[in-house]
């Protein structure tokens, strides 16, 4: 097990390199010039200019720019914005934020997600069952954006049930709520139909027919027996997804106006900020490196036939 | 004062004197989409403490439904029970409420299922299950439930059971797995064991372990045992008496040596005709021709009559009932005295 960790974790450095290394390139290649970009149409002193591209290292070649924004990040420094804010500042003001609508998005999938499935597997071509396949159906093909812009509207703006916009700069829980039931939707939706399909599959298994034989009541056969066996692969699927929900709220963070990671790589793309962007982007990259390696150690605390050498 | 001697029970809630189980007349089906499958269509039986009955037929023959029906754990739908009681120590349990049941099951009567690797939760250790059995009916905490566990796995004659408590089923060998499952059934001292092929899945130099065992602690705690198989070669050593099922009906019933001696219906005879034996090598196997009736479309008159070689006119049309040919043993046949006689007509 503690060989396995440690070779997990030895495969993060080149995945890390290489991420980072492509998000840079990426990037560099966008072109337009920052430094013009700084002034916008009043034009620059050729001589600051000059002076700060020797600063950013903007002359050199592509790899050699690399090295340095390598070299700095691993002594932890990384970077400054144009503006002269340590990016590190920009990261960890935002990242908490995005990280509590994350778990927002995540609790509301869980347990929704969790719940609709079951009822609809025990439920199996009743109508119960059909509803949550047709409402999953349902959110699965509305694109965020569209939910999020609805879902604004009326629960924000018409029936005013949450905050139809979040706190600049430091948004509370309650703000988080209506953002995070947009966020975590559509995987809300794939939990439902993964639990529903793994509660049908082994309903009729042995082991489940054995517990119901020991005379153990209903509740407890479908707890502890059956839901128990069934959630094994959609913990697989809800841990990759945590990563992703941190990530992946470009649009939502957009539209509730929340100022978290995905906004600020949004704004940052947009001023060609590359030191902020390959910053954000290689954090993100690091938790869902970790968050894969916890969710493959957690599968073998669920189903004890897994053991990792 | 009760006014219904039939009914009078004693403290317990059972009937002095009843046999341990009684199943009567029990007609189950599953009514699918294709169409509805008569599985069961009025089995009677019945077993004392102590006795051990054994339940013999092909697949698709009804003795596993009829097993399930006894423990409660049909599926229904698609199952369904359109007739029939099962009286267990005078109650019929086909009247008593889910909770009633629930706690009968696995206390008073038990089942051990064929393929202990699948019957068992893959996910918890067999030491979590088997404790489970002692935390929910009689509510133990999990410290002293761990410790009935290992008692129970001592009993079973698993070695290092203290050290191997805490181990999951996939890292046992099928024939302690299925002492395993033994265990659970044994558990809280059930009255009767309902045994699914248990041995089945094993292999053969097991098979006869595990069925020892079985057979030594049925003994030894007088419980009823109802021995589903179909393996004619178990049922010889530890039998009291079988019943041969065909196409959801009991075709023959009769004590082990009786049958054995002498079959009194054409499917037994088949069946013992069809059993490889040594001194006939080299020989063609005997097989009873043509396939099990398929449910939806049981055949009228008697199930059996297309394969059957005595099969008349009669069989074509009428049912026969299970009546007794010989002291203590009944056949379901037309032809039954011609079959005891060994005359194919």
């Amino acid at each position: 097990m503690g060989r396995y960790v440690i070779r997990r974790l030895l495969m993060m450095i080149p995945v890390f390199i290489g991420t980072t290394f492509l998000i840079y390139y990426m990037v560099y290649q966008l072109g337009g010039d920052p430094i013009s970009a700084m002034f916008g149409d009043r034009g620059a002193d050729p001589v600051f200019v000059a002076q700060k591209r020797a600063e950013l290292h903007l002359d050199d070649s592509l790899i050699v720019q690399y090295w340095y924004y390598l070299k700095g990040l691993l002594q932890g420094d990384f970077g400054t914005t144009l503006n002269g804010i340590p990016v590190a500042d920009e990261l960890k003001r935002a990242f908490p934020i995005s990280i509590r609508l994350a778990l927002v998005a995540f609790a509301i999938e869980v347990v929704i997600g969790v719940t609709a499935g079951l009822i609809a597997g025990l439920k199996r071509g009743k109508f119960a069952d059909s509803v949550v396949l047709v409402v999953t159906l349902v959110v699965i093909s509305i694109p965020v954006f569209v939910l999020g812009y609805v879902l604004q509207y009326f629960m924000g703006l018409q029936w005013g049930w949450f905050p139809a916009t979040a706190t600049p700069g430091d948004p509370t829980w309650e703000d988080l709520i209506l953002p995070g039931i947009v966020l975590g939707s559509l995987s809300l939706a794939f939990v439902a139909r993964l639990t529903r399909t793994s509660i049908v599959e082994n309903i009729r298994a042995d082991y489940v027919r054995t517990a119901t034989a020991k005379g153990l009541p209903r509740r407890r056969v479908v707890t502890v027996h059956l839901l128990r066996n069934s959630l094994i692969p959609v913990v697989t699927f809800l841990g990759a997804d945590l990563g992703s929900l941190m990530a992946g709220a470009i649009v939502t963070e957009g539209i509730f106006n929340v100022d978290g990671v995905g906004r600020l790589i949004y704004l940052s793309v947009t001023r060609h900020e590359s030191s902020t962007v390959v910053g954000a982007v290689a954090a993100l990259v690091m938790i869902y490196l970790v968050m894969n390696l916890i969710v493959d150690l957690l599968y073998a605390v669920l189903d004890p036939r897994i053991r990792y050498a | 004062m009760t006014t219904n001697q039939l009914t009078k029970t004693d403290a317990k809630g059972t009937v002095p004197g009843a046999p341990l189980l009684e199943v009567d007349n029990l007609h189950v089906e599953f009514r699918t989409r294709d169409g509805v499958a008569k599985a069961i269509n009025g089995v009677s039986y019945s077993v004392a403490a102590g006795e051990t009955l054994a339940v013999l037929g092909e697949s698709g023959s009804g003795k596993s439904v009829t097993a399930q029906t006894i423990m409660g754990i049909l599926d229904m739908p698609p199952g369904v029970i359109t007739k029939g009681e099962i009286r267990f120590q005078g109650r019929d349990m086909l009247k008593m409420s889910g909770e009633e049941r629930r706690k009968i099951r696995g206390n008073k009567i038990a089942m051990i299922f064929q393929d202990a690797l699948s019957a068992l939760n893959p996910v918890y250790s067999v030491g979590f299950q088997l404790g489970e059995m002692f935390r929910v009916h009689k509510g133990m905490s999990r410290k002293d439930a761990k410790a009935k566990a290992i008692e129970l796995m001592d009993l079973v004659k698993i070695p290092a059971a203290k050290q191997r408590v805490s181990d999951y089923p996939h890292q046992f060998s099928g024939g302690m797995r299925q002492r395993i499952m033994i265990a659970m059934a044994m558990a809280l001292d059930p009255e009767l064991i309902i045994a699914d092929e248990p041995t089945t899945a094993l292999d053969v130099t097991v098979q006869a372990q595990v069925m020892d065992l079985l057979a030594d602690l049925q003994r030894e705690r007088n419980m009823g045992l109802i021995l589903i198989t179909h393996d004619l070669g178990v049922v010889a050593d530890v039998a009291d008496k079988i019943a041969v099922m065909y196409a959801g009906r009991i075709v023959e019933e009769a004590s082990v040596h009786d049958l054995y001696q002498r079959p009194a219906h054409p499917y037994t005879e088949g069946l013992l005709a069809s059993i490889p034996r040594l001194d006939l090598k080299g020989q063609d196997l005997y097989a009873i021709k043509g396939l099990p009736p398929n449910l939806m479309r049981i055949p009228t008159g008697c199930a059996f009559n297309p394969r059957c070689p005595y099969a008349q006119d009669v069989c074509r049309t009428d049912v026969p009932p299970l009546h007794e040919v010989a002291p203590g043993r009944g056949s379901a046949c037309h032809f039954a005295k011609e079959v005891l006689d060994g005359n194919r007509g």
